[in-house]
């Protein structure tokens, strides 16, 4: 045990390791595109840019947490109920996030409605706790979180910036096409969910051209 | 009556989980590779679906609401528990499931064996949580309430097979390498919930 407590000290903070912890998801390992986890949320909160930026950093800093907390607990929960102590973990999170929400950005919290509190539910979570922090120190799973949260907060604004830019004209609510003397009439496709399904399809399909990655089926 | 049956109507095909509020997307594309498990999914979701919505109408009317504990006294007229909602709900819904499975396993090996793999995933499935928190934001009855959760969750179960017999099929096309798989199937939800839309404006 001392060894181990030894060898943990001796690597470095941010060791290669660790790095491509961080920024594996970001593309190789990308949750949404490749693990297919949290869908539904990157799906309904990309009309505009704002929200999805603010849901990016609530799931990143959710997942972070309860990663680090349920790696601490790891040990001691018993196997048979440990998605109910998930939960339970996930979920104080969760309404911390959104007291915190409410609280300070109210706009936003209300523009959100219940995909705040949907993060509980959210796969990329559970999938996480499930596949990395039960089995990890809780520095290696914090980062895991983080690089996750990353990698969903990736695909959330890019999509988001393509159905705000092309459905309503604006980025963050400036329009820039205005602003250039262009009369730009909105895509009202990309406003509707279905153009968001579409737009993650085709992500989907420049990012797998571009890695080489193949689903077999 | 007539609410009833509107309420029922509505949530299928206007406000349906997956096509208008993109609800339960994970397991939904995860388990829509075939018909067969596709279905005993949905029923599972119908079921949970159908008795947590009424069991958080429940919960929320005498525990969280703003001045719902004044049944327990004057003392109680004032407490606010709302901020407890969403460990609460998702207590109920896990411990819902998780007693659903212990029963079916007791009183029917045969249906638990057909169900069995699906009922933990179903804890975790954002249209049970979603559909208890949108219960919650609008003024419904209890009556409604149940309408609604199985209304929701007969929506849900008509999306996923749906999509599973279409992905049946789609194995003898020729879809591009990086398309397979994930993309494509995105590309057929937006197509189907396009379809779905124009339910819109549909009143009974």
């Amino acid at each position: 045990m001392a060894e181990v407590a030894e060898k943990q000290v001796a690597e470095p903070i941010f060791s290669k390791k660790n790095r491509k912890l961080l920024t594996d998801p970001l593309n190789g390992n990308n949750p949404i595109t490749v693990q297919v986890l949290g869908i539904c949320s990157a799906l309904a909160v990309t009309v505009q840019v704002a929200p999805a930026i603010v849901m990016s950093i609530g799931l990143m800093l959710v997942t972070a947490f309860s990663n680090l907390f349920i790696s601490m607990l790891r040990n001691t929960i018993p196997s048979r109920i440990r998605i109910i102590v998930q939960l339970a973990i996930v979920s104080v999170f969760v309404i911390l996030v959104d007291q915190i929400l409410k609280a300070y950005l109210y706009d936003v919290s209300k523009q959100l409605s219940v995909f705040v509190g949907l993060i509980i539910t959210n796969c990329i979570v559970m999938g996480r706790l499930e596949a990395y922090a039960m089995a990890n120190k809780p520095w290696p799973s914090f980062l895991d979180g983080i690089g996750n949260g990353l990698g969903y907060g990736l695909i959330l604004v890019t999509i988001a910036i393509f159905r705000e830019l092309f459905g309503s004209g604006s980025i963050l609510g400036f329009k820039v096409f205005d602003a250039m003397g262009i009369t730009y009439t909105g895509n009202g496709l990309l406003m509707l969910p279905a153009g968001a399904c579409m737009m993650v399809g085709c992500y989907i399909w420049i990012q797998r051209s571009l890695n080489g990655y193949r689903e077999e089926d | 009556m007539e609410a009833l049956i509107n309420i029922f109507v509505k949530s299928i095909f206007i406000d349906n989980m997956i096509f208008a509020t993109f609800l339960g997307m994970c397991s939904y594309l995860a388990v829509s590779k075939n018909v067969k498990t596709a279905m005993g999914l949905g029923i599972a979701v119908v079921f949970v679906l159908g008795v947590t919505v009424p069991l958080n109408y429940l919960v929320n009317e005498y525990f969280l609401k703003p001045g719902s504990l004044a049944w327990l006294g004057k003392d109680f007229e004032k407490v606010d528990l709302n901020f407890l909602q969403f460990i609460v709900f998702i207590s109920v819904i896990a411990a819902t499931v998780q007693l659903t499975e212990m029963v079916v396993e007791k009183f029917s090996p045969a249906l638990y064996g057909a169900l069995g793999i699906f009922l933990p995933l179903i804890a975790v499935n954002c249209s049970i949580l979603g559909a208890a928190l949108f219960m919650v934001g609008r003024p419904y009855s209890l009556a409604e309430a149940t309408v609604y959760g199985l209304g929701s969750g007969v929506g849900w179960l008509l999306a996923i097979v749906a999509l599973a017999g279409i992905r049946e099929k789609l194995k003898y096309s020729n879809v591009p390498g990086p398309l397979k798989g994930l993309g494509i199937t995105f590309i057929l939800v937006g197509l189907m919930s396009l379809g779905f839309l124009s339910f819109m404006g549909f009143k009974l």
